[in-house]
């Protein structure tokens, strides 16, 4: 059953389906083990942006105030999408990249851990 | 003839038993049309035990004369302007976060309780429904009374009720409270009435009031006395309804478990805020948030699921986990608070030194390791003139809507990531139990308004956090942002002579 409801048929609308972002779809962006930030945020970015731009400008915008940001080599970041290992080729777009929406992305940067190596 | 006294046992037979007829010409089933598709079986309403013998005449004497007494006090505060006798003007933080976040639940809970009082087919478990929820009504009457005076003289109070149905941290409560009233009437006695009320309520509303006697908070703390006796008729309640639920029919075991599965984890997740505010907001602390898991839930709550085992209802599986995050809970808490205080209708601080101190004492496993350095870095940064407010907007869990901040059980630094796909669509879970709770009913959460997609969908005052914060009516450069400097510091200063 999937609700206990008068109504056997009672469904529940999607409210954050595709459709009702202008265009956008959202994509969850987290650091791991850098906990300044308290968890991953939503950004709502276009499906046709390729991952090279993700990283010139989203990635600022969300961590830049981060001690260790300038420190991340991008080229050798880790990266996961959706709970999977992910190597992302930086020319081709989110969509070609399956990174869709609702999609968790996550930076790994083993080297790097965070302020006074307290993951922080 | 003269009207005959009524002895006290007619009296009540009258007044409770006896408000019921037979019904010879309406069938029965139409007029209580939710008792029976939520699985449960009743088989004789009449083994219903009176949670308390009280009769609607004397309700009303008692209560009429506890609001006396209760208004006298809060005159007299008033008066003597009590508000200048907290240890703190940081401390008023914690009774805003109270009235933004537990008052509102007040009325809910009086909203779901007039629901059973009506729905319910027996009359005993009927009128006491109803006078609990004619209690509630009171509750947040009388504490919107008592923060009144609070509200003249600090930032953060006047727009709490509109804020409930808008801010992002408000929705936690607000649909914590929606899920259960729009269950049917014995999944919301099962949540409400005996998990909150009976085996939750001591860690919500003790911490509070404890804080505010610790604190100097005489109004607050006279509301919570006014409130005792209607607290304990609820839990008298609340214990009732599960007994009589698993007496009635042995296929209602299952189905209880089920509903104590999803509300006491439900209600531990709210519990959250609790925690931050014990072990961050108040100036003169009592007793740290382990401390009183350890008490009122660990020992208290095990002693009860012992006494239910003879039914077959056992402890949830998940209270490992919360034994685990009992060492972290506040601490990432207030964390995300402090980092997103911008959008918040109260201020948050940094530890002072000492406070610090008493984190690692009560916390010695986990608060030097994993969060003093968090608070080392953000008062570095505010050295620097940068107090840290984190850009953007935070990942929510999609069934208790708090920001996906706990971290995994074994890996305290670690953030943990659930998620399931239901219809194609992707869902969030900030725990394996919020996962379940979805999983189980995956048509009641998929609609949730969650406040960060509706923001980021234009429905929050349109773009920008300018327009979210209007939209909030919150007192921009007042209501939010850091303690330190703010005008509820400044006038404080002022009232104490301090330059
Ligand atoms: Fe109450
Ligand atoms: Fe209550
Ligand atoms: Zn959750």
């Amino acid at each position: 059953m999937t609700v206990q409801a008068l109504r056997n048929d009672y469904h529940g609308d999607f409210k954050d389906s595709v459709d009702k972002f202008g265009g956008a779809q959202l994509v969850y962006i987290g650091w791991d083990k850098h906990q300044l930030f308290c968890s991953s945020r939503a950004f709502p970015l276009l499906p046709t942006m390729t991952f090279q731009e993700l990283l010139d400008n989203v990635m600022p915008e969300a961590f830049s105030q981060h001690p260790e940001f300038g420190r991340v080599v991008w080229e050798r970041a880790e990266w996961i999408l959706d709970n999977q290992s992910f190597q992302p080729d930086h020319s081709k777009t989110l969509a070609e990249l399956g990174i869709g929406h609702k999609s968790v992305l996550r930076l790994v940067t083993p080297n790097l851990t965070g302020y006074k190596g307290a993951d922080v | 003839m003269s009207p005959t006294k009524l002895n006290l046992k007619d009296k009540y037979k009258l007044l409770t038993r006896d408000l019921d007829w037979e019904f010879s010409y309406e069938d029965r089933q139409e007029a209580f049309p939710y008792e029976e598709f939520e699985g449960i079986k009743i088989t004789d309403w009449d083994k219903w035990e009176d949670p308390f013998r009280l009769t609607m005449d004397a309700y009303w004497k008692y209560q009429a004369e506890k609001e006396k007494k209760l208004y006298a006090i809060y005159d007299a505060f008033s008066q003597n302007n009590g508000h200048t006798n907290v240890t703190d003007a940081r401390y008023v933080n914690a009774i805003k976060l109270f009235l933004t976040g537990v008052s509102p639940g007040e009325h809910a809970a009086h909203l779901g309780f007039a629901f059973t009082g009506r729905q319910m087919g027996g009359i005993g478990a009927r009128v006491a429904a109803q006078m609990q929820s004619i209690d509630e009504l009171r509750h947040i009457q009388t504490q919107i009374h008592a923060m009144s005076h609070y509200n003249k003289f600090f930032d953060g109070f006047d727009e709490f009720n509109h804020m409930h149905d808008r801010v992002w941290y408000l929705s936690v409560p607000k649909s914590f409270f929606e899920d259960a009233r729009t269950a049917g009437p014995f999944e919301f006695m099962v949540a409400i009435g005996f998990s909150f009320e009976y085996v939750l309520t001591n860690l919500l509303f003790v911490p509070f009031m404890s804080g505010a006697a610790y604190n100097g908070d005489m109004a607050t703390v006279t509301f919570g006395f006014s409130a005792q006796s209607d607290e304990a008729r609820h839990m008298t309640l609340g214990l009732e309804i599960i007994k009589f639920l698993l007496e009635q029919h042995e296929d209602n075991v299952p189905i209880v478990q089920k509903w104590l599965d999803k509300w006491l984890w439900r209600g531990y997740r709210l519990l959250t805020l609790v925690a931050m505010m014990m072990d961050y907001m108040l100036p003169q602390k009592f007793m740290s948030w382990q401390e009183a898991w350890e008490l009122y839930f660990e020992d208290a709550g095990g002693a009860l699921f012992k006494d239910l085992e003879r039914y077959g209802i056992k402890m949830p599986d998940y209270t490992e986990t919360i034994k685990q995050e009992k060492e972290h809970l506040s601490h990432q808490a207030w964390w995300t608070f402090y980092q997103y205080t911008h959008a918040a209708a109260f201020h948050t601080w940094t530890p002072s030194s000492d406070e610090m101190d008493w984190l690692s004492e009560k916390y010695p496993n986990t608060f030097d390791k994993y969060y003093r350095p968090r608070w080392e870095l953000a008062a570095e940064m505010e050295a620097k003139g940068e107090r840290f407010y984190t850009t953007g907007l935070p990942q929510l869990c999609q069934t208790c809507q708090i920001p996906m901040m706990f971290t995994e059980v074994d890996d305290p630094s670690q953030v943990a990531y659930r998620e399931s796909v239901y219809n194609d669509e992707r869902f969030h879970f900030c725990s394996d139990p919020c996962k379940s709770i979805f999983d189980n009913e995956p048509e009641k959460y998929v609609h949730a308004w969650l406040p960060v997609h509706q923001i980021l969908q234009g429905n929050c005052g349109g773009g920008g956090l300018d327009k979210v914060i209007e939209y909030y009516h919150l007192d921009n450069g007042a209501a939010n942002l850091e303690f330190e400097g703010s005008p509820d510091a400044e006038r404080w200063k002022q009232w104490k002579g301090v330059a």
